[in-house]
């Protein structure tokens, strides 16, 4: 492919640059040009109408009670050929490995500030870290045993990491059902085997959690914990625990005696061992965290303290996917692994540095400008589609408080071909795939595609009008290691 | 099971049961309705027999809050589609589809479709689209959806605790919905004492029945006409027939027997306890002790024995 010399046109994953499709896309473009117009009409609808029965939505804050959406799903799968899925594989496995061991140590003998790697009062001035967690120690060390990388491609092709999500990752459930809806609606697709399967999911995080049970127990009695039934994500927490075939309980099924965790059953109490918690860590114990948290166990955290019951993820992970913490990732993997980082890490300026923040101040209109602590796409700055009001609003928040801002440059995200009113157009698409640890770290082929489906936008979330696509990773074609 | 999860299933299978019963409650009224009748005294409204359907299910005063008029519109407005009424239609479908969401886990995906596009299609309707649609057809769609849960139920789900305590919550609602369906007759009022046995009695019998999917039974059994003392051991004390207090009885009866333990003994003996009063019962000392009478006592012992099935299940204090 021969690029522009400045702004190349964002990389597309179809469609190389002369126009040809790419290989890994072939069968799926050969496929799209011989199925009729009408029939893949049909088969979006088709789409629509099994999401609403089967009732895959999302509930929307701030709108009327129980108002629940569908997140749009598009027909055209992203598809990341084999070598391309080992580096990311082998980039986040790393990464995660890495971020767990810093967590220990964070909250344990603080080596790696008494080292001097990163600023001690980045981590422990951090309003996520959690002083009650220090000297405590967790089941295989595994803090985050449910990790969301957020990956996206860039400039020529480039992968890069955009965040982690190390506090109650969401979304798993659509890379899943996505896949299930695209093998009923076309099943000739996968008839060549070479796409590999992500149903296992479930029985991996179930392993996973297993394996930290407390004192290494044999059976232990796991269950999903969910603020209920109006969470934004709660179709994800009752399908989860369906496919896991563990108890979906709420706060107000459990109760603490004698530091132990049990849920109130037909039969009487029962003891429960590892808890998948799906509720922020503010809101976990109205003891020990926000008096006011009517979603949590009061009394849980002592229970977690005393080593009877095994939070997943452990409380305090936040400090590690913090945005002011990200740019030290790479040192972190040097520090602990001693190995170099795979995965590229977006340029980062950390807007308390004087020198980072004069640079930023005067590249507003170029520059990403996000807040630490947000996410979900809220307050950011995308400078190049700002205003000049909105950038005036911006330097004034980061004169106030400029250690809650980084600004990142504004990555030209990959597109993918995807259907919308006047047919297939690119949009912008990122990937998060979901890394697993607790035996070992691992996880299946495959991650969550959003597609942010307005033309040139960059917000892929879905409580922003973001979209969602199958993930295809295909098999080696030399056919070995692969399931 | 969480105890959570088993009252939700419970109230889940009574919403549905409910909604069902409702449609045959409206639907005997309106068929008793379309008979020629006169009221004796205006202002006697509850001779209305739109009155019917909100004395049998104490929803009148509730009604009356809200219509100060008796009309069949606004019965039918607020059996139906009254989202203030936790007992309308539109409430119990609602009601029934939120519990199985909150439980998805418990039970199998299509008993989750299912309710969902009972919840999806009733959210269609107003008045003007029941009217124009027809108030039979609407009132067998509703039935129609409660019969497809129980098949998709019946054919789709393990056979746990979970299945039996909607078995548990299906039975306890229509044992009490029989009870007061059959009660209905009580409040219909005849043109005259010389009236009983007549054209507008048999009339009232038959709706009744048919309301109860007890015509056909009632013939293929008696080959006869119908009969008070017969319609009332049919629905009463015969255990083969679905609706019957007695059959709904031996369903509660034979779920709690695979549902308590030791722990549970009063709740057995009060399900015991109607069973034999049932299955010793005779028709004639019903009737002697008066229908009505026996129907506001057996309502009582149902109501009682949900209580006991929540202390002691679904609402446990630790």
């Amino acid at each position: 492919m021969t690029p522009g010399p400045d702004a190349p046109d964002p990389y597309d994953e179809m469609s190389a640059a002369g126009g040809g499709v790419r290989e890994h896309y072939r069968p799926f473009g050969d496929w799209l040009e011989r199925t009729a117009a009408d029939r893949i009409a049909q088969k979006r609808e088709e789409a629509e109408r099994a999401f609403h029965r089967v009732g895959i939505t999302f509930a929307v804050y701030g709108e009327q009670t129980g108002t629940e959406r569908l997140i749009p799903f598009d027909l055209v799968p992203r598809i990341i050929p084999a070598n391309e899925w080992c580096v990311l594989e082998a980039g986040v496995k790393q990464r995660v490995h890495a971020l767990n061991l810093f967590l220990r140590d964070i909250y344990h003998d603080q080596k790696i500030l008494n080292a001097g790697v990163i600023p001690a009062e980045r981590v422990l001035g951090n309003s996520e870290y959690r002083r009650e967690m220090m000297g405590m120690d967790v089941p295989g060390d595994i803090y985050a045993h449910i990790a969301g990388i957020d990956l996206v491609r860039a400039g020529y092709g480039d992968y890069f990491v955009l965040e982690d999500n190390l506090c109650v990752p969401s979304g798993v459930s659509y890379m899943l059902e996505n896949r299930k809806m695209m093998m009923r609606l076309f099943p000739e697709l996968f008839a060549t085997r070479s796409i590999r399967p992500v149903q296992h999911y479930p029985d991996m995080l179930l392993e996973n959690l297993r394996a930290v049970a407390p004192h290494g127990m044999e059976s232990p009695m796991v269950a999903l914990l969910s603020p209920g039934a109006y969470n934004s994500a709660y179709f994800e927490h009752a399908f989860l625990a369906q496919q896991m075939g563990v108890e979906l309980v709420e706060g107000q099924d459990l109760f603490v005696q004698n530091d132990c965790v049990y849920m109130r059953t037909t039969r009487g109490p029962q003891r429960l061992h590892v808890i998948y918690r799906r509720v922020d860590d503010d809101f976990l114990d109205p003891h020990a965290f926000r008096a006011d948290s009517v979603v949590g166990v009061p009394g849980l955290f002592r229970a977690y303290r005393a080593g009877n019951v095994t939070l997943a993820n452990a409380i305090g992970t936040g400090v590690a996917d913090d945005k002011s913490i990200y740019p030290f990732v790479p040192h972190i993997i040097r520090y602990y692994l001693a190995e170099d980082p795979i995965l590229n890490t977006v340029q980062t300026y950390l807007l308390y540095r004087p020198q980072d923040r004069d640079y930023a101040l005067a590249h507003l209109d170029e520059l990403v400008i996000k807040e630490v602590h947000g996410a979900g796409g809220y307050g950011m700055l995308i400078g190049p589609a700002s205003t000049l009001k909105e950038r005036d609003d911006f330097r004034a928040r980061i004169l106030a408080a400029p250690e809650n801002y980084i600004a990142q440059p504004t990555l030209a995200l990959s597109t993918c071909p995807t259907f919308v009113a006047s047919g297939l157009a690119p949009r912008h698409i990122d990937l998060r795939p979901y890394v697993l640890s607790g035996r070992d770290t691992d996880l299946v082929p495959g991650g969550l595609t959003r597609v942010a489906l307005g033309e040139g936008s960059l917000i892929v979330n879905s409580s922003q009008g973001g979209g969602t696509k199958d993930t295809w990773v295909l098999a080696d074609p030399s056919g070995t290691s692969h399931a | 099971m969480l105890s959570r999860t088993a009252n939700e299933l419970f109230w889940m299978a009574r919403r549905i049961e409910r909604a069902e019963n409702t449609a045959r409650l409206l639907d005997v009224t309106y068929r008793t309705s379309l008979l020629p009748y006169q009221v004796l005294e205006p202002g006697l409204e509850w001779a209305e027999p739109w009155s019917v359907p909100l004395i049998s299910t104490g929803l009148a005063t509730a009604y009356y809050k809200r219509h100060p008029e008796l009309s069949a519109e606004n019965v039918l407005r607020y059996m139906i589609l009254d989202a203030g009424n936790p007992s309308s239609i539109y409430c119990c479908l609602r009601g029934a589809r939120e519990s199985a969401r909150s439980v998805r886990g418990a039970i199998t995906s299509e008993m989750y479709e299912d309710l969902n596009t009972a919840w999806i299609e009733m959210r269609e309707y107003d008045y003007e689209r029941v009217q124009a649609v027809g108030m039979s057809v609407f009132l067998d769609w509703v039935k129609m959806r409660s019969h497809l849960f129980r098949g998709v139920t019946f054919g789709t789900m393990l056979r746990d605790e979970a299945y039996h305590f909607i078995r548990l919550g299906t039975h306890i609602e229509r044992a009490d919905n029989t009870a007061r369906i059959l009660d209905t007759k009580y409040h219909m009022l005849l043109p005259s004492a010389a009236d009983v046995g007549g054209a507008v009695d048999y009339y009232q019998w038959a709706s009744l029945l048919q309301s109860l999917s007890g015509f056909e039974s009632y013939r293929k059994i008696y080959s006869d006409v119908i009969s008070p003392l017969r319609v009332t051991e049919l629905l009463v004390l015969r255990e083969d027939m679905p609706r019957s207090l007695h059959c709904c009885i031996n369903f509660i009866n034979e779920t709690l027997s695979l549902l308590c333990n030791e722990d549970s003994r009063e709740l057995k003996r009060l399900a015991d306890e109607m069973y034999v009063r049932l299955h010793q019962g005779r028709t004639e000392d019903i009737i002697r002790y008066g229908l009505h009478e026996y129907l506001m006592d057996f309502l009582a012992r149902v109501s009682a024995l949900g209580d006991e099935i929540n202390r002691r299940f679904l609402v446990p204090s630790n």
